[in-house]
């Protein structure tokens, strides 16, 4: 090698390192900006975290329950004293999660085919679903409860009719992602054998993404059952009014109790929704 | 050699029949039980609806109210007190912000003991694992309920409430993104007699950060639309304004905020989405 093409190698390197550097230390420096700003707007200073670190120390001490290896029956007993209620909220906020997936999946199969773009009759009905998906979507769930609670009054038919119609946007979007990544052969072979829209769809793109339809509404029925825990803060169905109650009124001991179960049933519910994955998979791969 | 339409009589539909009996239809064992999943399926969803009370009575004067209500808010105004709805704007930002960043620090450490490859125990890798399932099977908003209650009202409960459940989230995203590491750079750095740091400075690093980083933006993404409603408990933040103003029935001030919600979210989306794509590309 010559040293003349050496030296411009060692030229465009140093330039192009000193680009490099040039690149993070200004998104360093941007990043630090932001950091400190966030500080003085949160009231944040590690000091505030030193201090609160005990504090929660304190509380998650409190909520625990005397446990005695000689009584353990009576104080399990003791703890989980309100295990009938609970048990029998816990159902109503599985059965809520199930019908809004229901609700909000239904709506997202009626609005997915007009969402996406290889498929929809026109512009405006393209942009118009996307839109309204969207919409739904980036208002939270809990925002929809809160006003719904107003109009339907309180129970768990506000807090469904929330979590159906962000399950809307939310599924109204993959669905429709999933339908612009299907083969389009048999869409052009139904047109060209005179089948309608509604046919096309039904016979050409929904045998396709079918699977997939059923592992977003799988996946989506595991986070409305946690967004459903959480309705009752509002007043809108299920246990969260209990939780809710239970640390308003400082009975510490049920919230580690309720917080239990609720753990142990989301478990149970995503375990229960990943075998159900993949027992479809693995038929469809059988097939 | 294809029969003539004319010759498919019924002798030849009934022999075909008899050898394919799947091609004219499911055998009755399984059309009941498809039948009878179907059923089943009926019969929760009508017993869901009673349950919860849907009649066509309810939900059409629940829809009047919400029109009602609908037409309250607008035009939407922002009420006497514009400066603090986006001071509480910005402290969502905030909270959202400093939430990820912590959770993303702490994440970095639990990602390598959570990974199969980086941390070969298995009894104490599987207690990580479980103990970030359980931080991330409770939900946020329950997390800030209990930290409003220990540290009291306020942004900090909600950045610890974003840091503790996101950190189980990031931990497990990072510790898939260095399960999926490609190891002959690191062997290569290392034949070339580099120390442990330098592997990992330039074996390992290089290939985990642009997924850390990547990572960290989406789950911020997540955080500024869950930091929203973090407020309704009391843990700062724009939700605070919002189901303030609902609660006193405060129509046209709630839908200034949702507008407000609404274009900031969707402004930190793009930003970061662009900011995620150029991350990647660049590295790639």
């Amino acid at each position: 090698m010559s040293g003349e093409a050496l030296a411009a190698f060692e030229l465009q390197f140093t330039e192009l390192r000193r680009r490099r550097r040039l690149t993070t230390a200004l998104g360093l420096s941007l990043f630090l900006a932001l950091l400190l700003a966030s500080a003085a707007i949160g009231n944040f200073s590690p000091a505030a975290l030193v201090d609160g670190a005990p504090k929660l120390g304190e509380y998650v001490e409190r909520t625990l329950p005397t446990l005695r290896w000689t009584s353990l029956g009576a104080d399990l007993t003791y703890w989980f004293y309100g295990l009938r209620k609970w048990l029998e909220l816990l159902l109503e906020t599985v059965l809520m999660a199930y019908l809004a997936t229901l609700m909000g999946s239904l709506g997202a199969l009626l609005l997915c085919f007009y969402g996406a773009s290889n498929l929809s009759p026109n512009a405006w009905s393209y942009q118009l679903a996307r839109r309204v998906a969207e919409f739904f979507r980036t208002i939270p769930d809990l925002v929809f409860a809160l006003i719904f609670v107003f109009a339907f009054g309180l129970g768990p038919l506000p807090g469904i009719l929330a979590i159906a119609l962000h399950s809307l946007g939310a599924n109204g979007k993959l669905f429709a992602e999933a339908n612009e990544n299907i083969d389009m052969a048999p869409v052009d072979g139904l047109r060209a054998a005179g089948a309608n829209w509604v046919q096309t769809m039904r016979f050409a793109v929904l045998p396709q993404v079918l699977p997939n339809y059923a592992s977003y509404v799988l996946w989506r029925f595991e986070i409305n059952v946690r967004t459903a825990a959480v309705m009752g803060f509002v007043g809108a169905g299920g246990i969260g009014m209990e939780l809710i109650t239970a640390a308003r009124s400082l009975y510490y001991e049920d919230i580690s109790a309720i917080l239990i179960l609720i753990v142990i049933t989301v478990s149970l519910i995503d375990i229960g929704c990943e075998k159900l994955r993949h027992a479809w998979i693995g038929r469809e791969a059988l097939e | 050699m294809i029969a003539p339409a004319a010759a498919v009589d019924a002798g030849r539909i009934a022999a075909a029949r008899e050898r394919l009996p799947r091609a004219f239809g499911r055998p009755l064992g399984e059309r009941l039980w498809i039948w009878s999943g179907w059923l089943a399926f009926a019969l929760m969803t009508s017993y869901c609806l009673w349950r919860f009370e849907f009649s066509p009575y309810r939900l059409w004067t629940g829809l009047g109210e919400l029109g009602v209500i609908v037409a309250q808010m607008f035009p939407p105004s922002p009420g006497d007190a514009p400066r603090e709805i986006f001071w509480a704007l910005l402290e969502t930002l905030a909270m959202a912000f400093l939430g990820t960043i912590l959770a993303a620090i702490v994440s970095i450490p639990l990602a390598f003991l959570a990974a199969k490859n980086t941390f070969p125990f298995r009894l104490p890798r599987f207690g990580v694992r479980r103990v970030l399932d359980c931080l991330r099977g409770v939900d946020q908003l329950i997390w800030a309920l209990i930290f409003v209650r220990a540290v009291g009202l306020g942004p900090l409960a909600g950045i610890m409430a974003i840091f503790i459940s996101d950190t189980g989230t990031l931990s497990k995203l990072f510790s898939e993104s260095v399960e999926n590491i490609e190891k002959k750079p690191a062997e290569g750095v290392r034949a070339a007699g580099a120390d442990p740091i330098q592997t990992l400075r330039f074996g390992i690093l290089p290939q985990v950060l642009p997924m850390f980083l990547s990572s960290t933006l989406y789950i911020f993404e997540s955080n500024v639309r869950s930091a929203t409603i973090l407020g309704i408990v009391g843990a700062g933040g724009i939700g605070f304004q919002l189901s303030d103003r609902i609660r006193a029935h405060n129509w046209e001030e709630a839908c200034f905020i949702l507008i407000v919600i609404l274009v900031a979210v969707t402004g930190i989306d793009w930003a970061s989405k662009q900011l995620r794509m150029w991350l990647i590309g660049q590295r790639s």
